[in-house]
């Protein structure tokens, strides 16, 4: 994201009481998982651009009153960082339960069921309610194309499936209507998938997508797995480098 | 053009303006247009013609003078008219050679005038903002010139730094060190936006002074760019703002033509140019590096920062983004100096603020007021208090990202500081008073609506959390609310104010957090009705179903 960083530093921080060290313009989030330290992040996928909009993984940083998002804060000299706290552990669990309530994440009867980044991240913050009332909103299915298909009802408007459209396979189908809760994940002008003139049938969406709303046609309920292989080596795939 | 010729034209047109006996200003801004002073204007004009007189009175359309509920306004020579229509152009010309009309008089010594001070809008009501010779016998571009032909960049900056001015688009950053950082940046490329997109409602500070006096702006951003080295410009106005974006037009074109925007200005190898831009009326699209993805042709959502624009801006250039108030102050501050600047205001707090005053309100309209007024002067003096013999109750500033103030601490001063202090903001201007017949909990709710309409949608805690504050907010004022719900709604205010992306979120809940600070006994009592509702439900129930059992 930086104007050209030309000389790469060598930084030492501390990391929820762990010495580390790691280059200049690594992010915070970039070096807690070269050292195994888990933050949790849904919006983030290594490779594209950040995005920033799913606030997961803000942390703690000494001496700053504010969080900050670990995917987007660069580490600094001697910065002391915790990644987890009753108030962040609190914060994470209002997000997601948030994701529940605000559209129809109905489990038993979705094809990601079992294998979804949503869920797994609801079980890892150990949410077993949702407090805030739910939307109920009617969302449409759109099953227009000949093998894809987009379920907005599962849709956590992550982006990340804009994303690997625009910046990988450089198609710009995908991109984000409307705003607030009434933003909505569309095709080109607002058309159908099926009748897309840029979408190149790639499929790149679908395995990026952490949930059930991009899928493949003809699967039943926990029959869709999404092919990950291919996301180490997104980096290399791009174009213009970030 | 060449500064003789700048000096030649004020010098031919104020003269040409000192040979009419008498001059009549209409205010022509949006909030007089609207009941009709410009047929008022083209009447007086032919009026002034009819009677064959166009060599002895002078007949202009103004900016705005500040009392828009009396509008519109007139002023001829020394008095001032209010409530004129357009039949009225008769008697008003006629009247030039007899005694004023008392009917129409507007008092211009009551403290909504007489406890103003104008730093920015010291020309608005005085100048032609269509006409640049107009403006420039009022003093535009002198402070332009003199930068160009006397000063350093530096000590541009240095005079901007003294003068102690901060950004009066909401945060108040101090403008000279903004500027200084986007200096410091190598290359050439860099870019200079002005902010106008002022999406709060209430707020109409930045449109009277787009409308009113456009070529300060175009002034303030020119000395802005030789200070920081850049070479090209935008004004990002919202395309609901017709008329600014006429005139600002209009005065970039005028200005083009005379030489003062384009290549070597004034003769000298400083190169400016100025584009405007045109918003589709998204609030987001205010926060600035939203603004910046607007202009280069994307969705309008911020990004995370840093980098901040000074770095990382428009089409990854060094960019200064600066309010369309703060770029209006630049050449008064150069003109009369910094330490004149500087004797304004508070300790922290410099220069004057103009303030947008709607609501329940005697005086509706613009002010411009210096820092550190107390708010009581505002509210009592200027606005001439509350009509209809209701109470005041609380004045909401800094539109829905800021906090309403109530009656125990009208003392405090109008400056950044103490605002923040009693737990709302200065925001861009907006000042909307209530009185007792507004409740703090609805109005946390208007102000919860347009957050949530208004969030772009990226980041979950502003997206979802602003429609389920809502959500609870409206089941407490519906007196459907429980005491689970108002503590829901506070956790909630917690957490979006934490983890939100960009200022909309980390601001939408601050009209709740300041209603429940000073008036949380509201919330309460429609909770508590709410209960007692519920209880009386449940009686009516079981009283319903003991009857349904003595049936035989
Ligand atoms: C949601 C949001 C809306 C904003 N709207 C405006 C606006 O309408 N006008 C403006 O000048 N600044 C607005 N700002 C502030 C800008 O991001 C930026 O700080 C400002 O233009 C900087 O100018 P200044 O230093 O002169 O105040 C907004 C900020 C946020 C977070
Ligand atoms: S469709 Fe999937 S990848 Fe795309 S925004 Fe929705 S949840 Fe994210
Ligand atoms: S805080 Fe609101 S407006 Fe700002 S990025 Fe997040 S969703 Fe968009
Ligand atoms: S991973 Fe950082 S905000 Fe989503």
């Amino acid at each position: 994201m930086s104007a050209v960083t030309s000389t790469t530093q060598s930084i030492t921080l501390t990391i929820d009481d762990k010495a580390i060290s790691c280059r200049s313009g690594e992010t915070i989030l970039q070096v807690a998982r070269e050292n195994n330290i888990d933050i949790p992040t849904l919006c983030y996928l290594e490779g594209l651009t950040v995005w920033g909009g799913c606030r997961l993984c803000m942390v703690e940083i000494a001496a700053s009153p504010k969080l900050h998002a670990a995917c987007a804060t660069e580490c600094t000299e001697g910065m002391t960082v915790r990644t987890t706290s009753p108030r962040l552990k609190q914060y994470r669990k209002m997000i997601v339960e948030m994701l529940f309530a605000e559209r129809n994440h109905v489990c038993s009867v979705c094809v990601s069921n079992g294998h979804c980044e949503l869920q797994n991240m609801a079980t890892k913050l150990e949410i077993d309610h949702v407090r805030f009332p739910y939307r109920f909103p009617r969302m449409e299915v759109d099953n227009s194309h000949d093998y894809m298909r987009l379920d907005q009802n599962r849709c956590i408007l992550c982006a990340r499936c804009v994303r690997v459209c625009g910046e990988i396979e450089g198609a710009h189908t995908k991109d984000v209507k409307g705003r607030g809760v009434l933003s909505a994940i569309i095709h080109d002008l607002d058309e159908p998938w099926g009748d897309s003139q840029t979408c190149t049938g790639c499929g790149k969406c679908v395995n990026v997508c952490p949930t059930g709303a991009l899928t493949h046609r003809g699967t039943a309920v926990g029959e869709m797995t999404k092919k990950t292989e291919f996301l180490p080596y997104l980096t290399l795939m791009r174009e213009v480098k970030l | 053009m060449k500064p003789e010729e700048l000096l030649a034209m004020a010098d031919k047109t104020s003269s040409d303006l000192d040979r009419y006996e008498h001059r009549i200003h209409v205010c022509t801004e949006s909030g007089c247009i609207s009941v009709q002073s410009d047929v008022l204007l083209k009447n007086i004009g032919e009026e002034v013609k009819r009677r064959n007189n166009q060599d002895k009175v002078c007949v202009k359309g103004v900016g705005c003078m500040g009392l828009c509920c009396n509008g519109p306004l007139v002023r001829v020579d020394d008095v001032m008219y209010q409530f004129v229509k357009p039949e009225h152009a008769g008697v008003i010309v006629e009247s030039l050679s007899a005694q004023p009309i008392q009917e129409l008089l507007c008092d211009t010594g009551q403290p909504f005038f007489a406890r103003q001070k104008l730093v920015v809008r010291d020309n608005s009501g005085r100048v032609d903002p269509e006409s640049l010779v107009d403006c420039v016998a009022h003093g535009a571009y002198q402070a332009l010139l003199k930068v160009l032909t006397t000063m350093t960049p530096q000590q541009v900056i240095q005079e901007i730094s003294d003068s102690g001015l901060r950004g009066r688009g909401g945060a108040g950053f101090p403008t000279g060190l903004k500027w200084s950082m986007v200096a410091k940046t190598g290359g050439r490329d860099k870019y200079l936006i002005c902010n106008g997109d002022e999406g709060d409602p209430g707020a109409f500070m930045d449109r009277s002074v787009m409308e009113g006096d456009p070529h300060r702006v175009l002034e303030g951003m020119a000395i802005a760019a030789y200070a920081v080295g850049a070479e090209n410009g935008v004004i990002y106005v919202r395309a609901e703002y017709p008329l600014a974006v006429k005139r600002l037009t209009k005065a970039i074109n005028m200005a083009r033509r005379h030489e003062l925007l384009g290549p070597n200005i004034f003769g000298t190898n400083f190169n400016f140019n100025i584009e405007l831009r045109l918003g589709a009326g998204a609030f987001v699209c205010g926060e600035e590096t939203a603004l910046i993805a607007s202009v280069e042709g994307k969705r309008g959502v911020p990004r995370p920062r840093p980098p901040y624009p000074a770095n990382y801006g428009l089409f990854g250039c060094p960019t200064l983004i600066n309010n369309v108030e703060t770029y209006a102050n630049v050449a008064p501050i150069i003109n009369k100096g910094a330490a004149w600047f500087a004797q304004i205001g508070t300790e922290k707090s410099k220069g004057t603020k103009i303030f947008a005053l709607t609501g329940k309100i005697r005086n509706t309209g613009l002010i411009e007021v210096p820092m550190g007024i107390p708010l009581r002067d505002i509210i009592y003096d200027i606005a001439g208090g509350i009509p209809d013999g209701k109470a005041f109750k609380a004045v909401q500033t800094g539109g829905p990202s800021g906090g309403c103030i109530p009656a125990e601490l009208l003392d405090i001063t109008v400056d950044y500081e103490s605002l923040a202090k009693a737990g709302s903001i200065m925001g861009s201007g907006g000042m909307i008073v209530m009185d007792e017949t507004s409740n703090m909990a609805d109005v946390a709710r208007f102000f919860m609506e347009f957050c949530m309409t208004e969030s772009c949608g990226k980041c979950i805690p502003c997206r979802v959390g602003t429609y389920e504050m809502h959500e609870l907010l409206d089941r407490i004022c519906e007196k459907r609310g429980t005491p689970e719900d108002l503590q829901l709604l506070k956790d909630l205010c917690d957490m979006v104010k934490q983890t939100s992306l960009c200022g909309l979120g980390q601001s939408a809940p601050n009209p709740v957090l300041s209603t429940l600070r000073y008036f949380e006994q509201e919330y309460q009592n429609l909770i508590a009705e709410a209960q007692a509702a519920r209880g009386q439900v449940t009686q009516a129930i079981t009283g319903e179903h003991i009857e349904l059992e003595v049936l035989p």
